[in-house]
Parts: C-alpha cells; structure tokens; sequence
C-alpha cells in the first residue's frame, strides 16, 4: 500500500512542478479569482441583496466559472506526455497505470482547492458585514471542490483520449456544459413538458448542477457525495481503458 | 535474464512482429538489427511492458512481464527510441523523479544521481533546464535515467541515435563495459556497432528472425566470406587462374588484368578452411617467385549479409 502511495505522491510532484512551470497556473488563477469577484459583486448582485449569505450571490457561479477554466488546467494532463513520449517513459516504469492517473489527478485537483482558497477574502468580507452560517459555507466549499474535481476528471479522460490540447478541452467543455444542463432549471423544464417526470428525475440524477444544489444550500447529502465520486470514479477507471488502447492493446 | 517465446505483435490485419524468440543472458550484449519498420522497437516495447503482445510470452529475470509487470519492469533500464524527458524539468529533477519512482530516496537517490551524471557526462548541465538542452544532451539524459538504479537488464532502442562520432564511442564504450555484469539488448542501423559491443547479433526482417549468431557467425554468411584476393605482378592473367585452379583447396577463381599487375579473387571450396587458402597460395608464389603486392582475405561484411537477409524478401514481392 505504501508503494502505491509513494509512486503516486511521485508523480504527483511532478506533474505539480510541470502546471507551476508554464504560465496556464498564474493565468489560471488570476482569471479564476478576477472572475468570480466580478461575477460575485457586479451580476450575482452581492451588496444589493443585502443577505450575509455566499450561495446564490458567490457559489451561484463556480460550475460556470468551473466549466471554462477547469478543461483549461486538465487538457495537458495525458496530452503532453503523448506529444512529449514521455507515456512510454512513465509507463514503463514499475509503477501500475493507476498511480499515474491518480496522481496527475491529485496535482491538478490539489491546484483548484489551493485557487478556491485563495477565495477566503470574501468569506472576511461576509463575516464584516454582517454574520453568515459559517457551517453553510464550508458545505459550499466542498461541493465546489468535489465539482471541480468531477471536471477535472472529465477533462483527464478526454486529454487521455488525444494528443491535441485543444480537442481535449472543448470535448471536456461539451460534456461539462451538458453535465450541468441536464439538471439547469430552463432546461428540465422543457424536458418535463415533452417527456415528462420520470425523464426529468433521470436526467437530473445525472447532473451536476442539480448535485450542487444542495451543497450550496449548506447540505452536505450522501446522495451528493456519492454522485461526485463515481463520476470522479468512472472518468479516471475509463481513462486507464483508454490509455490501455493508447498502449496498443 | 531476457527470455522471448514466440512474440507476436497484431496491429488490426497487419502483423508487426510474428514469432520472434531469444534469449539475453547475463554478460552478453545482443544487438538487434533490422530495417526500417522491422519490428525491432515494438519487440522492445513489448519486452519493457508498455505494449502488451497479441501472443507469446516476455519473461525478464524469471517474471512474466504481462503476469507480474511491475516486478518485470524493475529489472529493466528502458531507453526509448525518441529518448523523452520533460522539458519542463532540470535534468537533475528529472533524474530525481526517475529514482524515486524506481524506489530511490534520499542518500541513495542523491548517490544514484551524481554516479550516472558522471557516467554519461551529465555533470556540467545538471541544474540545466532540459529544454535548454542540445539534442546529445538529451539523449544521454535519457540514457542516465536508464542506469540510475543499476538495473540488471537494459533496453536500448538505438542509443547512439543522432550522436556526433564522439559521442557514440563514449556510449559504446559504456555499453561494452556494462555489458560484462548485465544482459543488454540495443538496437541499432549501424553495423559497426554490431561488431563493436555485441556478443550476439539478430537480424529481424519484417517481424520475423532470419539470422541469430555471434558477429564473425553472421559474417561467414557472407557470399564472399573466406574469399582470398590476390594481386601479383609476373604471370598472365591465364597462367594465373591455371596454377590457381590446381590448388586442392581453391573453388572458384575470376582473374582480370590491371596493367603490370594481375589481380585474382579465389573463393575456398569450403567456408573453413580459407586460412589455410590463404597459405597455400602464398606457398605458390614463392615457389613461383611472383612478385607480391597484395594478399587479403576477406572476412565477410555485415552488410552484405544485412542485405542478402532483409532485401530478398522485397524482390519477391
């Protein structure tokens, strides 16, 4: 067990030093925190509802937020290393494949909850201004975190899938787009009216916008954890499927 | 420590590699030869784990490496064809990462890393950004992660690829004295290197063996293996080929006049016993008191070997 947890801790620093070598983190953040501040303050209306509450005026926007810069961090992830051939390096190495998905995950998810924390000044800034539901917010916190870490997985996969950055970040972006639409409220509405309830609830079950919901309410729900885990799951075990064939199996 | 049996390699409809079987032990280097799209980097890809075979079995040191890969792949030092790194990294980091995941850490890994610079002249750049790095450099970057942690077997998909003539003689050097305490198999355009560092060479004409043996083996293969040529000033080109036919060991002999100078190529009648040729017909010209001006037997050359192997094939088809 140790070795596994070695091998992935490896791997792990390193695909940390090659994200803090190009300039994708910086950007990264810096359009991360920007963004949101601005969504938070100019759009989500965050003064003007005069509520000491962050859900609809702040974590409102995370998967949207999530959506374009998430596939952003992930597209790199087995992309490179097949443009690099550095895959042929790695997986030959007596490491089993999943310590190199596990651990690349690791990196980059490591990366978004460090971006997310550094949005603790709007927490301060709650907290003077009036006194919010502290426990609320840190249920937010983690289904952000869980949210961002079934995109990444998401973007993992397709990266896995081509040698072209590009296409795995608007494949990641398609799929994201249509993981939070199939629970987006203007959407199930029109599902319902055509096909009625049991489609909606099926569809819904499957988004992760809906999934959210509950978490930036301040509910931390099973049923919520256990979506975010198996989509983070089934992405990376379907990734090691897809690296098998890359392999030439 | 290296046993193939009857690899195969199926790429859809096409066939890479089709039974191919041997063995490396330790203190033998095997060179793997073969033209382009042979099949030899895919043989090297199944025997390090990173392309599992269609059929056959891969077993280094004992360990099937599709049974138990891990403990298979850490016997094996793997220089693949493209000689990868990460750009991103110091060539030192990069050896770094490559110790710890072969199990280095600390002192040990510290050690490792300075011993291997050392031993591919990697010192002066070490703090060096790789992608800074020229194309030897990477290379033989690529070739210290392989020997970091002093495997017993090594894989070498071309090692002396894209290296300026120095370079190669350090590499081969390091090969030969390597090659003593550990099973090594490289693959390799350049015939010379065959005959510089290999105990034993393979030839692999599209996916299959079609030579297997020592380099003076492989040689003796050669149509004009064991072949005398003479060159002699005093008898006609007819008196020549006549006193040579006589000669019990002599088989086909073609004479051709240069000048003052006859020149004869003889060819032994059996492959053996050409040292002896060579005596006898110094022998004759004494006893003629022809005038010497040259006396060579031909030992065989890899590549007339190479082609008549690997091109006999493509005039069929």
């Amino acid at each position: 067990m140790t070795e596994s947890c070695r091998n992935i801790w490896t791997v792990t620093k390193r695909e940390l030093s090659g994200l803090f070598a190009s300039p994708v983190a910086y950007v990264f953040l810096v359009i991360f925190l920007l963004l949101l501040g601005f969504l938070t303050f100019s759009l989500g209306g965050f003064f003007e509802r005069g509520q000491a509450s962050l859900s609809e005026a702040f974590f409102y926007w995370h998967p949207w937020v999530y959506l374009l810069l998430v596939p952003a961090v992930g597209m790199r992830l087995w992309a490179e290393e097949r443009r690099q051939n550095t895959l042929e390096l790695l997986l030959t190495m007596p490491i089993a494949p999943w310590h190199a998905i596990v651990g690349k995950f690791l990196a980059s998810w490591l990366f978004l909850i460090l971006a997310l924390f550094l949005t603790f000044p709007i927490v301060i800034t709650v907290g003077k201004l009036g006194s919010p539901d502290y426990g609320s917010i840190v249920a937010s916190y983690i289904g952000s975190a869980l949210l961002a870490g079934a995109f990444l997985a998401v973007t993992e996969l397709t990266s896995a899938m081509t040698r072209n950055q590009i296409i795995s970040f608007i494949v990641a972006l398609i799929v994201c787009f249509g993981l939070i639409l199939c629970g987006f409220e203007p959407v199930t509405n029109l599902v319902q009216n055509s096909l009625g309830d049991g489609a909606v609830g099926l569809l819904r079950s499957l988004s992760t916008w809906y999934h959210f919901d509950a978490f930036k309410r301040g509910v931390v729900d099973f049923r919520d954890l256990l979506y975010f885990g198996s989509v983070i799951g089934f992405c990376l075990f379907t990734t090691s499927v897809v690296l098998r064939g890359v392999r030439g199996a | 420590m290296i046993t193939v049996e009857n690899l195969v390699k199926e790429f859809g409809t096409k066939r890479a590699v089709n039974g191919v079987s041997f063995t490396v032990q330790k203190g033998e280097v095997l060179g793997f030869l073969g033209p382009n799209g042979a099949g030899k980097s895919t043989t090297m890809r199944m025997l390090t784990g990173f392309m599992p075979p269609t059929a056959g079995r891969v077993a280094i040191g004992g360990r099937d490496v599709t049974e138990d890969p891990i403990a298979a792949k850490k016997l094996v030092g793997y220089l693949p064809e493209s000689a990868p790194s990460y750009s991103d990294m110091t060539v030192r980091g990069f050896l770094g990462f490559c110790a710890e995941l072969r199990g280095l850490s600390g002192t040990a890994k510290k050690d490792a890393i300075q011993k291997v610079a050392a031993l591919c002249f990697l010192e002066n750049v070490l703090h060096q950004s790789v992608d800074t790095l020229s194309k030897g450099y990477k290379h033989r970057t690529c070739l210290a992660q392989s020997l970091i942690h002093d495997p017993a077997v090594l894989v070498l998909d071309e090692p002396t690829d894209g290296l300026d003539p120095n370079q190669k003689h350090e590499v081969r050097q390091l090969i030969k004295r390597m090659g003593q305490t550990k099973a090594i198999i490289f693959s390799t355009h350049i015939l010379e290197e065959v005959e510089a560092c290999c105990s034993r060479a393979i030839i692999i004409d599209r996916g299959v063996v079609v030579a297997n043996g020592t380099p003076e083996q492989l040689k003796l293969r050669a149509k004009h293996a064991g072949s005398v040529t003479l060159r002699v000033s005093g008898p006609t080109a007819e008196a020549l080929r006549g006193k040579l036919s006589a000669l019990s060991l002599a088989g086909d002999v073609t004479v051709q006049a240069d000048g003052n100078v006859t020149e004869a190529r003889i060819l032994p009648r059996d492959k053996n016993v050409s040292r002896d040729l060579a005596s006898s017909i110094g022998d004759l010209i004494l006893a003629e008191r022809w005038k010497l001006q040259e006396l060579h037997t031909e030992e065989g050359r890899l590549d007339d070997v190479f082609r008549a192997l690997t091109t006999a094939d493509t005039k069929r088809s």
